[in-house]
C-alpha cells in the first residue's frame, strides 16, 4: 500500500516541479505579493486572521492594488522561523515575487529580514514587532519596512498613562521571552521615568496555563498589576487572578486583551485596561465599516492582526498608485511608502525615518456593551484615551533611545525590587 | 541476492545523479536539497544510535543546536569562522557536539529503552532551555542572525556552490559512518542491539561501546548544526526544540533504521512533503501523516524494507526469505 502511495506521490511531485519551473514572470502590470503566515500549528488561527485581513482589502478592490493585478501567494510558515526562511526563498526564487509580507513571531521577523537583504527583495513586516528590526539592526536590512509596530511602542504610552492615573507601585507579570521583555521593558521605562515604581517582575514561561504558583507571590502593596499574556495565557491569567481573590486593577499589554482573545473571555475582565495601536471598538466610520465587512465575511471581530494586514494592503495600494501602477523596484517603493501619510482604519499613520509607523496609541478599557448596531452585549475594547502620533522612541528622541540597550529580562534593571 | 558491492554501487550512482541533477533544477530545489542534506547528516548520526546500537534518542537536536549556536555566536560576536577558519569552526562544532554527548552520555547510557528515551529528552530540553533563556549569548527567542557565509576562495553566497560544499560534507559523513558501522566496532554495536547480555558474557564492555557510539553521533550532530547555521542564516531555539529531535527520529524510522541510506531517504521525504508539498497544497499534513502511518503499519523496516518486501511478494525462495524478513524486521526494532 505504501508502495502505491509512493508511486502516486512521485509523479505528482515531479509534475509540480515542472509546473513551477514553467511559471515565468508575466506581464508588467502584475504585482506578485508573497505572504508568509502560520497556517498550521498552534498559531494557525492568528495566521488566518492575518491572511483574511489582507484578502479582505484585495476583495474590496477587485484584486487590484494601485491599478496592478495582484497575484497573492500565501505560504505556510508553520510558526517556525526556519520554515519561514524556506518559504520566503521559495516565493522569491520560484514565484519571483516583488515583495513578501508577514511573519508572525518576532523570531520569524528576525529570520525573514536577512532574506530580504540577501535576495534584494522587499520585505514588509505586517505583524512581527521585534524592536531591533527598525532600531539597532535596521542598517543591515535596506529592503525592510514595517507597517505594524514595535513591541515597546504602545507600552511606553501605557506606562505614562498608568503613572498619570496615580499608580505608584506596579507588579509586572509578563511572558518569559523576547517579546515579553520588550513589552514589559517599554512599560517599565516610561512608568518609572514618570515617577512610578515596578516593585516586582514575574516571568511565567510562554504558554503557562496554571498561574497558581505565581499568584501568591504577587506583592500585596502593589497598586496595580501589569500583565503581558500571549494566546491561551490571556484567557487564563485574569480568570485565575480574580479567582484567587486579587482585586487589584490590571493594566494589560496589547496582546493580553486583543480582540483575538477577547470574545472568549468571561465577565471578570470588564474594567481591565490595555494599550495597543488598534481597537476594534474605535468609534470612527472607517473602522465601523471595516469591522462590519470583516465580521460579515469571516464571522468574527477583526483582531489587530487582521487590521494590520488590511492596512498593509492599503499602504501598498496607495504606494502603487503613486508609482503609476508600475513596480518601481524595492528601494523606490520603500521611499514612496515612507512619504505616504495614510488615513487608515486605525487612524492616521506616517512612516518615521527608521521605517516604523508613527501612529495613534489607544488606551482601552474592556466594557460589555452593544456596538455598531450588533444586537448582543459583547466585550469591546472601548478607547478611553488616545495618544496621537506616537513613534517608536516615545519622547526620548532617537539618539538617546538607541544609545540604551535593547529591552531585556534585565533591562531596565528592577531598581525597586527586593 | 543483492550483494553489498551492488548496493554501494547503487548509492554511488544515486549520489552522482543528485550532484548532477540538483544544480540544474530550479534554485528552490537546490535550496531545499541543501537543507535536506544537513538534516540527512543529523538523521544518519541518529541512525548510528537507533539503528545500529538500538538506542532511541530523543535529544539529538541538542548536538545539532550547539553546533549551530557555536557557529552563529563565533561569527556574529567574534567575526570568527568567516574565512579559512570556517574549517576550524567545523572541527570545533564536532568537538563541542562530541563533548556535550560525552557529558550527557554519562547520565544517559546507564539507562535503556524508554528510560533512555526520557533521559535524552530531558537533557535535550536542558539545551533548549539554555538557548531560550540565555539571552545575552543566544538572543533568546529571537535567535541569532548570521551576516553572510564564510568566504575562502569559493563564492558560498552562490547557492549552488554552497550546495556542493554541503554535499561534500554529506558524502564524507556518510562514508565515514559507513566505514564505522562495517568495522568490528560497528559489528559489536549491532551485537549489543541484538542482545546486550550475550555481548557482556562474551567479554565486551558494552557500556563503553554505547558511550563511544553516543559521542560519535554527537559529533556528527554538531557538524550538521554548523552546516545548518550557514544554510539557514538564522539560528533560533526552534533548532534545538523537541520537535527537531522528533523529526530526526521520524526520518530514520521512515527510511528504515540501521541502513544509513534510509535516514537520507527519510530526510528527503520529510523535507519534500513538509517544505515542498506545503507550497502546493494545504493538505500536506495529511500526506505526511499518511506516509508515517502507512509506513509503520505495513513497513516496520521503513522504506528501505521495500525491496525485501517485493522479493517476498514474488515468492521466490518463499520460506527462507520470509524468515529472513521477519528476522530483519525484528532486528530493526529498537530493543
Amino acid at each position: 500500500m505504501t508502495t502505491t502511495k509512493r508511486h502516486r506521490l512521485a509523479p505528482m511531485l515531479f509534475g509540480s516541479c515542472l509546473a513551477l519551473s514553467l511559471a515565468a514572470p508575466a506581464s508588467a502590470e502584475e504585482l506578485r505579493i508573497g505572504f508568509v503566515a502560520p497556517l498550521t500549528g498552534i498559531f494557525a488561527q492568528v495566521g488566518k486572521d492575518m491572511q483574511d485581513g489582507f484578502q479582505l482589502y484585495l476583495d474590496q478592490h477587485g484584486g487590484k492594488l494601485g491599478g496592478a493585478d495582484v497575484k497573492f501567494i500565501v505560504e505556510d510558515e508553520q510558526g517556525k522561523p526556519d520554515t519561514a526562511v524556506t518559504k520566503a526563498k521559495k516565493l522569491v526564487l520560484n514565484d519571483k515575487v516583488h515583495m513578501f509580507i508577514g511573519g508572525l513571531l518576532a523570531s520569524s521577523g528576525y529570520a525573514l529580514a536577512p532574506v530580504s537583504s540577501a535576495e534584494k527583495t522587499l520585505y514588509i513586516s505586517s505583524v512581527a514587532a521585534a524592536d531591533d528590526l527598525t532600531q539597532r539592526d535596521l542598517k543591515k536590512y535596506p529592503y525592510f519596512i514595517r507597517t505594524s509596530w514595535t513591541s515597546s511602542q504602545p507600552h511606553h504610552a501605557l506606562g505614562q498613562w498608568a503613572c498619570d492615573q496615580g499608580y505608584k507601585k506596579i507588579v509586572s507579570v509578563a511572558a518569559d521571552y523576547a517579546f515579553g521583555y520588550e513589552v514589559a521593558g517599554g512599560f517599565q521605562k516610561a512608568f518609572e521615568d514618570c515617577g512610578g515604581q515596578i516593585i516586582q517582575k514575574i516571568w511565567p514561561p510562554l504558554g503557562t496555563k496554571d498561574f497558581g504558583p505565581y499568584l501568591p507571590t504577587i506583592k500585596a502593596d502593589a497598586d496595580a498589576i501589569f500583565s503581558l499574556m500571549v494566546g491561551p495565557m490571556s484567557l487564563q491569567f485574569p480568570k485565575q487572578l480574580r479567582g484567587a481573590g486579587i482585586k487589584k486593577p490590571i493594566i494589560g499589554g496589547g496582546t493580553s486583551y486583543d480582540e483575538f482573545a477577547l470574545p472568549f473571555m468571561g465577565d471578570e475582565v470588564i474594567g481591565d485596561v490595555s494599550g495597543l495601536h488598534y481597537s476594534a471598538a474605535l468609534p470612527t466610520p472607517k473602522n465601523e465599516a471595516f469591522v462590519k465587512a470583516y465580521r460579515t465575511k469571516y464571522g468574527k471581530v477583526p483582531s489587530y492582526y487582521s487590521e494590520n494586514n488590511y492596512t498593509t494592503a492599503q499602504w501598498i495600494d496607495e504606494a502603487m498608485k503613486k508609482a503609476g501602477g508600475k513596480w518601481p523596484g524595492p528601494e523606490a517603493f520603500i521611499k514612496i511608502m515612507s512619504e505616504i501619510k495614510l488615513d487608515s482604519v486605525r487612524g492616521p499613520i506616517a512612516m518615521d525615518d527608521m521605517r516604523n509607523p508613527v501612529q495613534n496609541i489607544y488606551i482601552k478599557k474592556v466594557e460589555k456593551k452593544k456596538m455598531f448596531g450588533y444586537e448582543k452585549d459583547e466585550l469591546w475594547n472601548t478607547v478611553i484615551k488616545t495618544y496621537p502620533n506616537v513613534g517608536q522612541f516615545w519622547t526620548y528622541g532617537k539618539d538617546k533611545f538607541l544609545a540604551q540597550p535593547l529591552y531585556s529580562r534585565d533591562f531596565p534593571p528592577c531598581k525597586f525590587c527586593n | 541476492m543483492v550483494t553489498q558491492k551492488f548496493k554501494i554501487l547503487m548509492v554511488l550512482v544515486a549520489l552522482l545523479a543528485l550532484a548532477i541533477i540538483v544544480p540544474n533544477s530550479g534554485s528552490f530545489v537546490v535550496l531545499l536539497t541543501t537543507r535536506a542534506l544537513c538534516f540527512a547528516i543529523l538523521a544518519m548520526s541518529l541512525d548510528i544510535l537507533l539503528g545500529f546500537t538500538g538506542l532511541a534518542s530523543l535529544g539529538q537536536a541538542a548536538y545539532f543546536g550547539v553546533g549551530a549556536y557555536l557557529t552563529a555566536v563565533l561569527a556574529t560576536k567574534f567575526g570568527f569562522g568567516l574565512g579559512w577558519d570556517f574549517w576550524l569552526v567545523v572541527l570545533l562544532g564536532m568537538l563541542l557536539g562530541a563533548a556535550l554527548a560525552a557529558f550527557f552520555g554519562l547520565f544517559a547510557i546507564r539507562a535503556t529503552g524508554v528510560y533512555f528515551l526520557m533521559i535524552t529528552l530531558a537533557l535535550g530540553q536542558c539545551v533548549w532551555g539554555l538557548a531560550y533563556r540565555w539571552n545575552s549569548v543566544t538572543g533568546g527567542d529571537n535567535g541569532i542572525n548570521m551576516n553572510g557565509r564564510p568566504a575562502f576562495g569559493l563564492d558560498l553566497t552562490n547557492e549552488i556552490t554552497f550546495f556542493y560544499l554541503v554535499f561534500a560534507f554529506f558524502v564524507a559523513s556518510m562514508a565515514i559512518m559507513y566505514v564505522l558501522v562495517r568495522s568490528p566496532f560497528g559489528r559489536s554495536l549491532e551485537g549489543i542491539r541484538e542482545r546486550e547480555l550475550r555481548m557482556q558474557i562474551l567479554g565486551y564492555n558494552t557500556w563503553l561501546h554505547k558511550y563511544i557510539a553516543f559521542i560519535i553521533a554527537g559529533a556528527f550532530g554538531g557538524l550538521a548544526g554548523v552546516l545548518w547555521a550557514h544554510t539557514n542564516g538564522h539560528v533560533s531555539p526552534e533548532n534545538v526544540v523537541l520537535t527537531t529531535s522528533v523529526d530526526a527520529l521520524l526520518m530514520v524510522v521512515l527510511g528504515g533504521a540501521g541502513t544509513l541510506v534510509g535516514a537520507v531517504i527519510g530526510s528527503a521525504i520529510v523535507f519534500g512533503l513538509r517544505e515542498y508539498l506545503s507550497t502546493l497544497v494545504p493538505w500536506w499534513q495529511y500526506a505526511l501523516g499518511a506516509v508515517y502511518v502507512l509506513t509503520i503499519l505495513y513497513l516496520p523496516t521503513g522504506l528501505m524494507g521495500i525491496p525485501a518486501r517485493i522479493r517476498q511478494w514474488r515468492g521466490s525462495g518463499k520460506s527462507e526469505d520470509s524468515t529472513k524478513l521477519t528476522a530483519k524486521a525484528l532486528a530493526s526494532k529498537p530493543s
